[in-house]
């Protein structure tokens, strides 16, 4: 049985739940669909996906978590866990890998070349982190982060997902008619690559 | 196992007309280098695969190396007038040694267990000068390493089958691995 | 034999319904292309005629790097090149500046090497296998066998260097850090467990008629074209040439081990394949003999001067044999504490360059198990 209130006494919830009553809200039901079944993308870039694939095979097994479904094509997957350095080759395509998933998607920068380069910061061929040209969700640290560690960050994706409030301001961009779903695609220029970056994550 | 002079004594016995030189190379790892003539390398190429005696019918490596223009700084003796007396004198004069750039090969016999032999091929000057002979007729594994030569460096490689950038995009514009390089957007890291 | 530049779709055939050429691009993002690695096929049907392989997607600029690092500060960096086996890639970079800067190793660290290495051939091996199966159709299962044994030689070298992957374990002149207590009995019960691991492993593989039919005769690769093309590893061994480095230049204290090559006679991706589990059980020989015989003494050279290493100037070429090939490191010194230049010799990528002439004449879905019989990391094609 669902109620039209926005937020559910937590306490409330807990003894009525014990008690074989579930009350939830619209929102919470949403949320907890999507949060508990996230397909990532089958997309690894360098190193950290060999961390990624032990994530998910038997001993930390993603599968638990609800994203085992690796799909190959972007038009099934929900997640995209960019694992490993973006080089300025590779950039145009992970944008437009990104574009062609369908809303709502989201985007963990897994290890230190994702976030900002990292230890290949200095590479003429080296994105300084993809969240120049991708909106990031969950950044996780590490070179390559554990496979804990990819869990706990998907875990944290969780969370926020599990917080979307669906109307109002701070709602997600797929019930957003105004938010942009593709994003613009650099291109190769004759020393570097040519096209606007995302405002928000300006070089420091 | 041949040393490399018998290497060398071999190759001028058999193929007259060729310039070789020894390069030494002062590290304990003692792995001095050949350097050829371009007009022969492909036949001294040939020779050494097909020797009988040689047969280093594998090319492991292929690299190219920038060697810029560099200003040096010698003491030379001149004649000058000093107080009306001609005296030898010392001065500081500056002499430019040439840029060029090198192309430099390891080879191995799988055959015979021996190697690695060195050759080393460099360029007239590292501007308008940058072509060198293709040695992929002759060892297929340099088809990649060269491309890459031509990418990162601007060695113009001639008797190539397919020679484009290997690493960087068709419409890049640099040759990165060049000492004067500068990358468009960033320079050093901040600490 | 190699092909002209690729035509954009020519023109029809020939026969009465006139169809086309089909071009299409494998990767760079594509779930058996090994990493970021593209390959331009044109397909006749489903017979390839012409395939280009397009390099670059991974290109880190790690020599470039390089060269403003300290010689010490790289060797993190070549943990990164094959990003599977970080302690062959640490092991050929430190011999190569040895040879440069003429360096000794005790005894103790040599063995330490060949212990680690060993284990990074092993569960090398076994994942290749795994990703192979995968490829071929077997979704998962090979793979997660191969992944549960890796995660075991991978706890040894956590407790060892402090790391999964990315061990930064050997220095110039010995190893860093020497093994903690209980490290032998566990690495000796790992190498134990792994034979019947392997006759399990095999016992459910190699006579299994799928991929008896899937690999025979598939991707045949001759031995002059081997030789010629500069193939080292295992892919150079399946074609029938006896050369493995460890052999030939017997570096290290592999002299002191009683090991066998194996050959293939065809030269086809089933003898790749089984090429590399008979390296796995002959990698189990050279362990075993190498955990018993460890001596005791001193992991580093202690007149080595790690932090401010300036060698003389000078170059070098020091060369393994890594699990994929043969792996090179060429440095040269102008005597600063940075090399003048640092050239990775890649065996993924000189290994690439037969794919097209494996690949042509057989379908398209044989193109993906070609390309995995070759055992390429892009860390190491691109760098």
């Amino acid at each position: 049985m669902t109620v039209g209130m926005a937020l559910m006494n937590e306490e409330l919830q807990n003894q009525l739940s014990r008690q074989g009553v579930v009350l939830t809200t619209v929102q919470e039901l949403y949320n907890w669909g999507r949060k508990n079944s996230l397909w990532p993308l089958q997309f690894g870039l360098a190193c950290c996906a060999i961390e990624m694939i032990a994530a998910s095979m038997a001993r930390f097994d993603m599968a638990r978590f609800g994203a085992e479904v690796f799909r190959p094509s972007p038009r099934q997957a929900d997640l995209m866990i960019v694992s490993g350095t973006v080089t300025k080759k590779m950039a145009p395509q992970v944008v437009r890998l990104y574009n062609q998933m369908p809303e709502p998607k989201y985007v963990i920068a897994m290890g230190a070349c994702a976030i900002c380069g990292g230890p290949f910061r200095d590479g003429y061929n080296v994105l300084r982190g993809i969240d120049l040209y991708l909106p990031v969700d969950v950044y996780i640290p590490g070179c390559p982060p554990r496979p804990e560690a990819l869990l706990d960050g998907l875990i944290a994706l969780q969370k926020k997902i599990a917080a979307q409030r669906l109307t109002g301001a701070g709602r997600p961009r797929h019930l957003d008619a105004n938010a942009p779903g593709e994003f613009p695609v650099p291109e190769y220029g004759a020393h570097d690559l040519v096209g606007p970056r995302l405002p928000a994550a300006e070089e420091t | 196992m041949h040393t490399l002079e018998q290497i060398m004594a071999r190759v001028t016995a058999a193929l007259p007309g060729v310039r070789l030189e020894v390069i030494p190379n002062a590290s304990p790892a003692n792995q001095a280098s050949l350097l050829l003539d371009h007009e022969h390398a492909r036949e001294i190429a040939k020779f050494l695969r097909d020797d009988p005696d040689l047969r280093f019918d594998y090319a492991s490596n292929a690299t190219g190396v920038d060697w810029p223009e560099k200003t040096v700084k010698e003491k030379v003796k001149v004649k000058k007038i000093i107080d009306g007396v001609e005296k030898e004198a010392e001065e500081l004069a500056e002499r430019k040694t040439p840029g060029f750039l090198e192309a430099v090969y390891h080879l191995y016999s799988m055959a015979l267990g021996q190697g690695p032999l060195i050759l080393r091929l460099r360029t007239g000057n590292r501007t308008d000068r940058v072509a060198l002979p293709s040695l992929t007729p002759i060892w297929r594994s340099c088809e990649f390493q060269e491309r890459e030569i031509f990418d990162l460096f601007g060695i113009e490689f001639q008797g190539h089958p397919d020679l484009r950038r290997l690493l960087m995009w068709d419409n890049f514009a640099d040759h990165p691995m060049r000492k004067d390089y500068a990358p468009a957007d960033h320079q050093e890291a901040k600490p | 034999m190699i092909a002209p530049p690729p035509q954009l779709s020519a023109p029809g055939i020939g026969d009465s319904v006139g169809h086309d050429l089909l071009e299409v691009s494998l990767g760079p993002h594509h779930p058996s292309t090994h990493g970021v690695f593209r390959m331009d096929v044109v397909l006749d049907g489903e017979t390839v005629v012409k395939l280009t392989p397009v390099f670059g997607y991974l290109h880190r600029n790690h020599e470039k790097i390089a060269e403003k690092n300290s010689y010490l500060a790289s060797i993190p960096y070549t943990d990164r090149l094959d990003y599977m086996c970080s302690m062959t890639n640490n092991w050929a970079y430190v011999l190569s500046v040895e040879k440069l800067a003429g360096l000794a190793v005790p005894e103790r660290a040599e063995y330490l090497r060949v212990i680690v290495a060993e284990l990074t051939r092993l569960f090398n091996h076994a994942c290749l296998a795994g990703f192979l199966l995968q490829d071929m159709g077997a979704l998962g299962t090979p793979m997660m066998y191969a992944f549960r044994e890796r995660e075991k030689i991978l706890d040894l070298f956590e407790s060892l260097s402090g790391s999964r992957m990315m061990c930064n374990y050997m220095r110039f002149g010995g190893c860093r850090c020497d093994l903690p207590a209980g490290w032998l009995e566990q690495a000796a019960k790992v190498a134990a467990d792994f034979a019947p691991f392997l006759d399990q492993f095999e016992a459910l593989l190699s006579e299994n008629e799928i991929l008896r039919a899937r690999c025979e005769g598939v991707g045949v690769l001759p031995r002059d074209l081997a030789v010629n093309a500069g193939v080292t590893g295992p892919g150079l061994r399946a074609s029938g040439v006896n050369y493995d480095i460890r052999k030939v230049d017997q570096y290290g204290v592999y002299s002191r081990f009683k090991f066998r090559v194996p050959l293939g006679g065809r030269g086809d991706v089933f003898d790749r394949y089984m090429v590399r589990i008979l390296e796995m059980r002959e990698s189990l020989r050279i362990l075993d003999q190498a955990l018993r015989d460890l001596p005791a003494g001193a992991i580093l050279n202690p007149r080595v001067k790690l932090r401010n290493l300036r060698p003389k100037a000078g170059e070098a070429y020091g060369r393994i044999e890594a699990p994929k090939g043969e792996l090179g490191f060429y440095l040269i010194s102008d005597g600063g504490p940075a090399p003048y230049r640092y050239r990775v010799r890649p065996p993924s990528l000189v290994n690439l360059t037969v794919l097209e002439d494996m690949c042509l004449g057989h379908a398209i879905a044989d193109v993906v198990i070609i390309l995995g019989s070759i055992d390429i990391v892009l860390g190491e094609v691109d760098r």
